[in-house]
Order: structure tokens, then C-alpha cells, then sequence
């Protein structure tokens, strides 16, 4: 493992949906900051600099995501540029409609925008039916309107979801969609980086994934395919394709394409791995009585795994975990800020109490990470049982 | 930890030998649940349990207890709370049956 330049204190993290930045890329962040801080839009020598620096990270990352660098724009947040990406397209086709049909499992980010109202259901495992979301394109479904794709301004499917790990029908979706020539915003900020297959190449007219996914700062990337109508209102902006009123800061798009290169790597290992690990914790959860398992088993995220524990409070089986030197995350209402239950976990029907949910980190990130997982797999079983006893539910 | 409060004696036959019925509306998850799932402890398959419940999270938490469990539930929502009726089906043990659903 490459020397560090900090510690990032990663043992027991099983909760890297956000994980600290891949070595490498936080030593090309350092190196950057004191080649790459200019302006990339002034014209003196560190402006040019940086510009070069940046149209390099640019061209990395456009290659990540199988598009052309002048269809890549660099954004603050992977939740900004969802909400720009879904943005651009509404506006574009505001005089055809204002409906955007999505999955119910999408991002809150996402369902959170007008027009979203009415997510296509998914079933047990989390997943879309591809007909159903078909017949919501169409304008059938719950909303009642005349001509086929009439009111549709856009429409919105994740490769994969990140709390749970199930993978989406986004071929067969973005299939329907062009067929009603309407513009598909596909979420792959779960996928991008982890799961190599997940992303159905030149699938969507918007493609938006998140650098931190494949160990690197928490940037936003929105590629737009050539050819996509879009448009913002306002005045127009300068930046990042039209889409931003200034350019990033360049030692984080570098830190992001290194990240990219190191993560590609070695992806078939990593992604092996990952998964043989999240097999590893499902059947450890499985063994608990009850505990359910959630998410497909095998169509799924290589480093996602969830399960929910009944009789158990979410919060306190997180406590209990954290102070065995594990850090999970959770979907249950207690851990949330608003105090409700994760929308993901509800529109599939499954127990959202005592919810905990495991992002690994990248291997590269944490050298502890096998042995983590080894850990949270022996320990569990005793943890439930811990937390029930503590809220007298051990005999129910 | 309003859990591990004891059943209460509230909790006991409903008015005139109709159902058991557990009041649990102003309680969060899992405290619902839990109060449901002590109510029907011991009862025998076929017997109706009512919940009364006004968290969100019961409203998808209490018809994944009954479908791990086997029970059967239905619905009735009201204002501002939701009556869970729930017909209790043979015991089972259960292991993360998720696993193999579909």
C-alpha cells in the first residue's frame, strides 16, 4: 500500500458510501495544489496551467463514463448534478410537459423535484418493472392523459440502487424511452466505479455518476450525449458546458481522475472481491433469527449489503455496532433527521426498524476491510441479541 | 427504550370479547411492532389482533412482521392513525427469508 500523507483512520468503516480519497488520489490532490489552484480561465501562465490541468482531468473522466469530454461538466456535489441534470432537460421540453417519471427508489434529491410526484413502484427486491414504468411513459399508469407521451418532460432510472444494491432494467427502460423520444436522466452514482457491468453502455441522454464512489473527492459529473435538448433558465452561464457559473477547483478534478485511474485498475479484482464479502454478510445476517435480508441476492451492487433486524431499534443496533469499533449505516426513522423511515426501504415493503445497512470501502482504502466485515459477520449474531435484551424484546 | 415496558394491562381483550386491541398510537418504531407482535405471542392461529398505530414507519414495518411471520394484515386508515388488523396464521421460525423470495 502507497505511504498516506494522513491518516484517514478507516478501521471497522462499513459505511463508505462517502469513504476517504484513494491514496493516490490524495497525494495528486496535494501535488495539485501547488501546480493546479489558478483560475483555469485566466490567461497568465498559472491560469494556462491549470487549464490544462483540468481538460486533462476532464478527458479521465469523460472516459469513465464512455462519453466525449465536451458532454462532461464537473459539479460541487453528485446531488447538485442530478438536480442540474434533471433541471436542463424539464426546461428544454417545458412546453411538451412537466411530468418526470421515476422509480420509487430513486434519490430524494431526484423525487423531490416537480413533476416527480408519482414514482413507478418497485417491487419486493426494490426493482422497477420495466412495463409498468413503460406504461407511465406512455401516460398510463396513475396519471391519466391522451396522447402517448404526452406531459413527459423527462424521465429518471438509477443503474443500481445504494441502499439496498439492487440493479435497475435501465437497458430495456432507456429502450422504452427512445421510443417515445423522451430524454432519460440515468443515476449510476452508486454504480460508476464499483460495479463494471452495471452501466448498459450508451444508455440515457444524461449519465450522472459521483467521484467519491470510486475513492475520490465527492464531485458531481453530468455528461450530457450530443444531441440532448437542454436548456436553464436565467442568464447564461460560462462554465462547465453552459451548466455552471464557474469552473471547479482544479487539484479536486484531478484528485478525482486519479482516483478513476487507480479504481479501474483494478476493478475486476475489486469488484470480485466486494462481492464475496457482501455474500459473506448477507448469509451472516440470514443466520440471525429474524433478520431480514433485503435487496436482490445476485442482480445487485457488488458493495451494498442490507438487512433489517425486527424487534430492534436502528439506533441502538448502530450504538451497539460502533461501540464493537464498527460503523454502519442505517435506514431506520430513528437515525434519520427527519425521523422517517427511508423512502427505499418503504416503497419496497420491507421491515425499515433496525435497518443496517454496509457500503464497504474500496480495498485500497481500507487495508482492514476483510477483516472488518470477518468481524461484523462474528459479532452480529451477539449485537441483536445485546439490543433486544435491552429492550426486553429477547423473547418474542 | 419504551419497549421494554411490560404489556400492559390496556392491552388485553378488546371491549365486549371482540379482538385484543394494542393502542400504540403516539410510540415510534419499532415500539408498534413490538407491542403487536407481545400482543399476539402465544395466541392461537386464526385469532384477529388490532393495532392502532400513527408512526410512519408502522405503516411499512407492521406488513413486513406479517409476511415474515405469516400473518395476514389489513388496513384501515383513519385520522391522522391507521387500525391494523391482523389475522394470525400458523407459527413459524424464520431465517432472513428474504433470501429466497421470487
Amino acid at each position: 500500500m502507497a505511504a498516506t500523507p494522513f491518516d484517514p483512520a478507516v478501521t471497522g468503516l462499513l459505511d463508505a458510501a462517502r469513504g476517504p480519497l484513494h491514496p493516490a488520489a490524495a497525494q495528486t490532490l496535494l501535488a495539485a495544489l501547488a501546480t493546479g489552484w489558478a483560475d483555469p480561465t485566466r490567461r497568465g501562465p498559472p491560469g494556462r496551467r491549470a487549464r490544462v490541468m483540468l481538460d486533462t482531468g476532464r478527458e479521465v473522466l469523460a472516459d469513465a463514463m464512455g462519453v466525449r469530454p465536451d458532454e462532461l461538466s464537473v459539479h460541487a456535489s453528485p446531488e447538485a448534478a442530478l438536480e442540474l441534470g434533471l433541471a436542463g432537460l424539464r426546461h428544454a421540453r417545458r412546453r411538451v410537459g412537466t411530468r418526470v417519471v421515476a422509480g420509487a427508489t430513486e434519490r430524494s434529491v431526484l423525487l423531490l423535484q416537480p413533476g416527480a410526484e408519482e414514482p413507478v413502484a418497485v417491487d419486493h427486491l426494490g426493482r422497477v418493472d420495466a412495463s409498468a414504468y413503460a406504461a407511465a411513459l406512455a401516460g398510463g399508469g396513475v396519471a391519466e392523459s391522451g396522447v402517448a407521451g404526452s406531459g413527459v418532460a423527462a424521465a429518471v432510472l438509477q443503474s443500481a440502487n445504494a441502499e439496498v444494491g439492487t440493479r435497475q432494467p435501465v437497458a430495456e427502460v432507456d429502450a422504452r424511452c427512445r421510443e417515445h423520444g423522451i430524454p432519460l436522466l440515468v443515476d449510476a452514482t452508486a454504480s460508476l466505479g464499483r460495479d463494471p457491468v452495471g452501466i448498459p453502455h450508451s444508455c440515457g441522454s444524461v449519465l450522472v455518476a459521483d467521484a467519491a464512489t470510486f475513492g475520490g473527492p465527492p464531485l458531481g459529473l453530468l455528461a450530457v450525449r450530443t444531441g440532448t435538448r437542454r436548456g436553464l433558465p436565467g442568464p447564461r452561464r460560462e462554465a462547465e458546458q453552459g451548466r455552471e457559473p464557474a469552473p471547479p477547483w482544479v487539484p479536486l478534478v484531478l484528485a478525482a481522475a486519479e482516483a478513476w485511474r487507480q479504481t479501474a485498475a483494478v476493478s475486476a479484482e475489486e469488484e470480485r472481491s466486494a462481492r464475496e464479502l457482501v455474500d459473506r454478510i448477507r448469509r451472516a445476517a440470514a443466520a440471525v433469527r429474524d433478520v431480514e435480508v433485503v435487496g436482490d441476492p445476485d442482480d445487485r451492487l457488488p458493495h451494498v449489503a442490507t438487512f433489517s433486524v425486527l424487534y430492534a431499534d436502528g439506533e441502538v443496533l448502530l450504538d451497539e455496532l460502533a461501540r464493537r469499533g464498527l460503523t454502519v449505516a442505517s435506514g431506520s426513522a430513528c437515525t434519520s433527521s427527519a425521523l422517517l423511515p427511508s423512502h427505499v426501504l418503504a416503497a419496497m415493503g420491507v421491515l425499515t426498524s433496525g435497518n443496517v445497512r454496509v457500503t464497504l470501502p474500496l480495498a485500497a482504502v481500507s487495508p482492514t476491510r476483510a477483516a472488518d466485515v470477518d468481524r461484523l459477520c462474528r459479532e452480529l449474531q451477539d449485537a441483536v441479541a445485546t439490543v433486544r435484551r435491552r429492550l426486553g424484546t429477547d423473547d418474542l | 427504550m419504551s419497549g421494554a415496558e411490560p404489556p400492559s394491562p390496556a392491552e388485553g381483550r378488546g371491549r365486549r370479547g371482540g379482538p385484543p386491541v394494542v393502542d400504540a398510537r403516539g410510540s415510534r418504531c419499532p415500539v408498534p411492532v413490538i407491542r403487536l407482535a407481545r400482543a399476539a405471542q402465544g395466541l392461537a392461529p386464526g385469532t384477529t389482533v388490532v393495532l392502532l398505530a400513527d408512526d410512519v414507519a408502522a405503516w411499512s414495518d407492521v406488513p413486513a412482521w406479517a409476511r415474515m411471520k405469516g400473518h395476514t394484515v389489513s388496513l384501515l386508515e383513519d385520522d391522522g392513525w391507521t387500525e391494523y388488523r391482523v389475522l394470525l396464521g400458523a407459527p413459524r421460525t424464520d431465517r432472513g427469508q428474504a433470501d429466497s423470495s421470487t
